[in-house]
């Protein structure tokens, strides 16, 4: 099975049109990978589907980087 | 101000019949049906299960994905046509004032796929899996705006929404902003993605549409006989609409002139057109008032022509009277008998048929008809073949249900 890191990537490159080799843990969604408002919602909420999990606004709101997904599922997941 | 003359410069298509305006030409000039059996969703419980759909689009690496995930089909069409239709134009967008340059996209329905999946997401997964993209998926003003978007024009960017008459409509709207000095620029047209279970079925229910599964290449059969009904098609048309003289000073190569138009409304029926076709007789003689031609000068008239038993009939009589002695002298052709119905890109695209037609001097014929209706006698419909005709002026026809009537007179330059 996939690591949490790995599916984050995916999901993040599919969705922007990006090598997975750019989706790098300390990339910036807003500033490196080009990620607005609307693109952010809709890659949490492919995430929240793919970990069966739910992410509150105010935690989605203090995302930044692509780490920051990621260890935020690795905390929460079922 | 003095009325400004208007030119068409580029045009962009994807239709069943093709996805560049050489394919388009080429398969108007054979002759060639775009309808066949349904391929893109199950349809082998439905009552009909043709329709006339575009395949491999949009083509590989057209678009990012990025775009893919914004855009409903209706708009990655839209999209698709603006930007071949600027590359056809040879426009240079960086030396236009944006704000001069306006869009204006005719569709009837909008994103309505988006809609059903999404809704179907509601139903199954529950409110929390809905996209947070579903809205700008859907919205019927997507089309305009991401042309906007993509294209970089800052003036107006809106839909125009009548049915069937939508592409038209804009095209008219459009052709009226450059004449009234408003825009210098508009990429202007129509476009329409509703191929699904839920259109096709409210459709078939609606006894609108052709049941000849077994036939579909002969589906469509306007002013014959043996017509039952339209045939269902997807596709968009974008043409770029330019003031004149400017188009000359640049050195364009003009397609035709938008020379004039009219728009009336049945306000009869939401379905049935005006018993009488006054009110699209009215548009096709107010078209020709606007556009300063009389009748004898009509080479050609591209028919709305869907293959109803009702429309059909009427569109026939409207014609004979407003045309009288001359009627019979003058060809008529339906570019859906091939097509299909592109529902409100319809008029945008048969738009681009004329264009086609008047560049490369020919008619493109009605396929289908073998046994003309007696009730749509006394007109030449082209049946037979192709023919080659130098085009001078031609008058173009789209009604659509709701009682929309638009014709619009294109001369050549």
């Amino acid at each position: 099975m996939s690591s949490v890191a790995e599916i984050v990537i995916e999901v993040i490159a599919e969705k922007m049109g990006v090598p997975k080799e750019d989706v790098k843990p300390e990339a910036h969604l807003v500033n490196d990978l080009n990620v607005d408002s609307l693109d952010q919602a809709d890659i949490v909420m492919e995430l929240e589907e793919k970990f069966d999990m739910s992410v509150s606004e105010e935690e989605a709101a203090k995302i930044r980087t692509v780490g920051d997904i990621i260890k935020y599922i690795e905390q929460h997941k079922s | 101000m003095k009325r400004r003359r208007v030119a068409i410069t580029g045009v962009g298509v994807a239709c069943p019949l093709g996805a560049e305006k050489s394919e388009f030409l080429a398969a108007l000039a054979q002759g060639r049906s775009g309808v066949a059996p349904i391929r893109s969703f199950p349809a082998e419980d439905l009552e009909v299960r043709i329709a006339a759909e575009i395949s491999g689009f949009p083509p590989e690496g057209f678009f990012n994905a990025k775009e893919l995930r914004r855009m409903d089909r209706f708009t990655l069409l839209a999209a698709y046509c603006a930007e071949k239709a600027v590359a056809d134009s040879r426009l240079d967008l960086d030396a236009l004032d944006p704000v001069r340059a306006a869009v204006m996209m005719g569709t009837g329905i909008g994103g309505l796929e988006e809609i059903i999946s999404q809704h179907d997401a509601l139903l199954q997964k529950g409110p929390g899996r809905v996209s947070p993209l579903t809205v700008p998926r859907a919205m019927s003003g997507a089309a305009a705006s991401l042309v906007s978007m993509r294209l970089g024009l800052h003036g107006p960017a809106f839909s125009v929404s009548s049915a069937c008459t939508s592409g038209a409509n804009a095209i008219l709207s459009a052709a009226w902003q450059v004449r009234h000095g408003m825009s210098d620029v508009v990429l202007a047209g129509g476009t329409e993605a509703t191929l699904n279970r839920l259109t096709l079925s409210g459709f078939i229910n609606m006894k609108a549409l052709s049941r000849r599964n077994d036939n579909p290449s002969g589906a469509c059969r306007p002013f014959d006989q043996d017509r039952d009904g339209f045939v269902m098609g997807e596709g968009a048309g974008v043409i770029v609409l330019e003031e004149m003289d400017r188009a000359k000073a640049r050195g364009a190569e003009i397609y035709a002139e938008v020379l004039g138009g009219a728009m009336t409304s049945d306000a009869f029926n939401v379905c049935l057109p005006d018993p009488d076709g006054r009110w699209a007789a009215r548009a096709m003689r107010d078209a020709m008032a606007d556009a300063e031609v009389a009748t004898e000068r009509i080479s050609y008239i591209n028919a709305h022509g869907t293959g109803t038993k009702a429309g059909d009939e009427i569109e026939a009589k409207a014609i004979r009277d407003v045309f009288g002695d001359h009627a019979s002298g003058i060809p008529v052709s339906s570019t859906k008998s091939m097509l299909g119905h592109l529902l409100g890109a319809s008029g945008a695209v048969e738009i681009v048929a004329c264009l086609l037609s008047m560049r490369n001097n020919l008619i493109h014929r009605t396929l289908n008809l073998e046994n003309p209706d007696p009730a749509c006698l006394g007109l030449d419909f082209v049946a037979e073949g192709t023919r080659e005709a130098g085009l001078d002026c031609v008058l173009k026809n789209s009604f659509g249900f709701g009682g929309h009537n638009v014709a619009l007179v294109l001369g050549r330059v």
